[in-house]
């Protein structure tokens, strides 16, 4: 089975980039690839917990700690977390902060990179 | 003993969003992924400007002035002095009329070696096909 290092940028509300990201993750864990999931800029608003979900908004807090529960490993970008004011006490339990190269780190044993982008 | 490369190609305009200073952040991490790797393991970085991307490149941004922000002019210069490979595509600068003169081409004040090549599209094209990995920003 191989490596997938998925990269997304985009806020978790107002784009569907990060929906996208977390369904792929979901099909590659299930089809037993490992996933390492890096969110920045935006996309680092995933990592907030006690997401309240809506229906006119994207809420993926559920399905992120079930893939958690599956072996995905999560990482936010430290420093666009923080300057969101996203810290490390108002992180979902089990995601990860780390600076930029972790995503390097990750890309370079990976059998793919599949980096989403942002707004 | 590996090398990974990675290949950052910048697409957006300046200050429309936060994805060319992401690039330029990202790509300059990779002096520091080595904390994660096995000894003599290497990512490498390479960035290219291309389309309305280009327009990154101007020379003598004053963001620091109207906003307390640093540049992307000056991400590209911590680039260079890092030793970063920075492209820029010839025919996109041409279609919005610019030249040489009017983007960033070295950051010498840095004391930085490298400078900024502008190319044509195909060997940005073949700095793509070389790569292990490309990231569009």
């Amino acid at each position: 089975m191989g490596k997938f290092t998925i990269g997304c940028f985009s806020s978790l509300v107002g784009s569907m980039s990060l929906d996208f990201a977390v369904k792929l993750s979901a099909a590659a864990i299930e089809k037993g690839h490992k996933v390492d999931f890096w969110v920045s800029g935006n996309a680092t608003m995933l990592s907030i917990k006690g997401q309240r979900a809506f229906k006119d908004y994207s809420a993926l807090m559920k399905p992120v700690q079930e893939l958690m529960g599956k072996g995905l490993t999560i990482t936010a970008c430290e420093a666009c977390a923080e300057a969101r004011g996203y810290t490390k006490e108002n992180t979902m339990e089990g995601f990860k902060r780390h600076s930029m190269d972790w995503y390097l780190a990750s890309a370079f044993d990976a059998d793919r990179v599949l980096h989403i982008g942002g707004e | 003993m590996a090398t990974t490369k990675l290949g950052f190609l910048i697409q957006r305009p300046p200050y429309k969003s936060e994805n060319p200073k992401l690039a330029l952040t990202h790509a300059i991490s990779s002096q520091s992924v080595e904390v994660y790797l096995n000894d003599g393991d290497l990512v490498t970085a390479d960035v290219a400007f291309i389309g309305d991307g280009v327009l990154n490149c101007l020379k003598n941004q004053k963001t620091m002035d109207n906003y307390g922000l640093s540049s992307t002019e000056s991400h590209i210069k911590s680039s260079l002095l890092l030793d970063l490979n920075v492209m820029v595509c010839r025919e996109d600068l041409e279609r919005f009329g610019l030249t040489e003169n009017d983007i960033v081409m070295d950051a010498e004040e840095f004391g930085a070696d490298m400078t900024v090549k502008v190319v044509p599209f195909s060997e940005i094209t073949k700095m793509m096909e070389d790569v292990n990995h490309l990231l569009f920003f």
